[in-house]
Order: C-alpha cells, then sequence, then structure tokens
C-alpha cells in the first residue's frame, strides 16, 4: 500500500464521518462546521486525482464564500433545535431502506469490475489551470457566458428577495444630502406670533424695586 | 494496492447516499436540507474529477467548474428565500409553510 493509497483513506474516512455528522448534527451550527471539513477533505482527495485547480476553487470560493454565507445564516436565525428534530426517529427507517436501495443499484453497476486494475489514460503534459483555461476560452465560451449570465441572475434574485423595499426603512435615519442643500430659513426657523402682555401690570407690582 | 477508479467511485456512491438519507431524516429542517443537496452535489463533482483523471479528458473538469457555478447560485438564492421566510413567519419548520393548501 504506497502513500497516495494510505492518503486517500485517511480522507476518505474524514469526509465520510463528516457527511454523516451533517446529516445528524443536533445544532445547524455544528452541520454546516462538519460540511466545511467534508469539503475540505473532498478538496484533498481531488488533489489526489490532480484537479489542482478545482481543488483550490472548491477551498476558496466554496468554503470561503458559500459555506460562510450559510453559516451567517444560519447564525442569524434564531432557531428553535428540538422543535426541527422533530419526526427525525420516524422517517429513519424509510431513509435507511432507501439508502440501501440505493447502495444496492449502485454496487450492481460497480460489481463486475470492481477494483480492477484502471488504465490512466495520461492527460496532456500541461499545468491544470492553463488545461482548463484554454479548453474554457475555446470550445466551451458559450457555456461560459450561460454561467457568468446565471450567477448574474441569481445575485439580481437575491437581492430582490431579501431587499427591504424603499429608504430609511431598516431602522436607520437617512438623510439625502440633496434635500440638506435645498433646505430654506423657513423650514427650520418658525417665527411665532404672540400677543402683547402689558408691561403696566407686572411694574406696579414689582414697582419698588424699579430706579 | 493502487488506486483504481473504483475506490473513487464508491465514495462518489457512499456520500451520494449519505445526502439522499439526510434529506430523508431533515424533513423538518430546510437548512439541513440544503446542505444535503451539497453533499450529493460534492458526490456528483468528485465521481466527475474521478472519470477525468482517469480517462485524461479535462472536460470533465470543466463541467465540475459549470456545477460548482450552478450551485453557489442555488445556495444563494436559496438562503435568500431561506431569509425571507423566517422574517414573516418567525420560523422555518417545515409545517409552517402551509399557505398555498398544498
Amino acid at each position: 500500500m504506497d502513500f497516495k493509497t494510505l492518503l486517500f483513506f485517511f480522507l476518505a474516512t474524514i469526509l465520510i464521518v463528516a457527511a454523516l455528522r451533517v446529516i445528524t448534527a443536533r445544532n445547524p451550527v455544528h452541520a454546516v462546521l462538519f460540511l466545511i471539513l467534508a469539503f475540505f477533505s473532498a478538496a484533498g482527495i481531488w488533489l489526489l486525482l490532480e484537479a489542482e485547480f478545482l481543488a483550490m476553487v472548491l477551498v476558496m470560493v466554496y468554503i470561503g464564500a458559500v459555506m460562510v454565507l450559510f453559516l451567517f445564516v444560519v447564525m442569524m436565525l434564531d432557531l428553535d433545535f428540538d422543535q426541527l428534530r422533530q419526526g427525525f426517529w420516524r422517517y429513519l427507517p424509510l431513509g435507511a431502506l432507501v439508502g440501501f436501495v440505493i447502495v444496492l443499484e449502485m454496487g450492481a453497476v460497480l460489481a463486475h469490475r470492481i477494483f480492477q486494475e484502471s488504465i490512466v489514460v495520461p492527460m496532456p503534459e500541461e499545468s491544470n489551470t492553463r488545461l482548463l483555461g484554454m479548453l474554457l476560452s475555446t470550445d466551451f465560451v458559450y457555456p461560459f457566458e450561460l454561467a457568468a449570465v446565471l450567477l448574474l441572475v441569481a445575485i439580481v434574485a437575491a437581492v430582490a428577495l431579501t431587499h427591504r423595499g424603499g429608504k430609511g426603512s431598516s431602522g436607520a435615519l437617512v438623510i439625502d444630502p440633496a434635500d440638506q442643500i435645498r433646505v430654506e430659513a423657513k423650514d427650520r426657523l418658525r417665527i411665532v406670533k404672540m400677543p402683547i402682555t402689558r408691561e403696566d401690570a407686572t411694574n406696579e407690582q414689582s414697582g419698588e424695586k424699579k430706579p | 494496492m493502487t488506486l483504481t477508479l473504483s475506490h473513487y467511485l464508491i465514495l462518489g456512491a457512499m456520500l451520494f447516499t449519505t445526502g439522499i438519507v439526510g434529506i430523508f431524516l431533515n424533513r423538518k429542517n430546510l437548512i439541513v436540507l440544503l446542505m444535503s443537496i451539497e453533499l450529493i452535489l460534492l458526490a456528483v463533482n468528485t465521481n466527475f474529477v474521478a472519470f477525468s483523471h482517469y480517462h485524461g479528458d479535462p472536460a470533465g473538469q470543466l463541467f465540475v467548474f459549470f456545477i460548482l457555478a450552478a450551485a453557489a447560485a442555488e445556495a444563494a438564492v436559496g438562503l435568500a428565500i431561506l431569509v425571507l421566510l423566517f422574517r414573516n413567519l418567525k420560523s422555518i419548520h417545515v409545517d409552517d409553510l402551509d399557505t398555498l393548501k398544498g
């Protein structure tokens, strides 16, 4: 057993255990953290498969952005953990049955040539990133641009969904600077007309004090 | 014993099954449902990378690239819907989402 095989089994064990903890964790925050561990191990396995660029993308984009977004949302929501676990054990037999059937089917597909020595067709002798970049800008330009449009639509959709309408509705005091410049004296200063009070009455009461 | 394609395929199958069982177990919890979908996508991506490596075809890795883009978009929109739900219902319990009387 060479070092690569050992490393594969090490990473695969962590990956599977982390995945199982994701679906059984009581606290969703723990589930997100185990999902991050699972993605990290998967990135290691992709490195074993010489997909360096994708492994780095998984760590930087997926763990760095998407999983942190998950973590933000999970921590922001005030959740009742016990209510969310309702029905966990009730669905376990059904889930186990479906999982068993899937394992059986996949085993049937893989069984006839399992662990047979597979021939590795060598990749073109180039850096993985350069290879993908060349393909992306020649054969796959159109899907690449479609992916860009998809991401733009996702941005617009996410902002539109969570936007809370006009300014100031988020509770903060928002003042438009243009309104501040256009202000006039009558907006700020209120001149109050009052009836004249007679000074004589007060003078008579405190007349002696006056010179 | 050296690594074969089957090792990676079996790993992918185990991950995929874990994700499916996760969907069944956490029927009430929208967040863990989304995370189970992420696990399933990870299993599919691992299979793609393994096939790409053993067949010497970089197009498989590009497919993973596009799947990652789609998954990021899905996660962003899904979490936005989740936040919106929580803001309106003060809960993300699946049983509370019965406005459509389905």
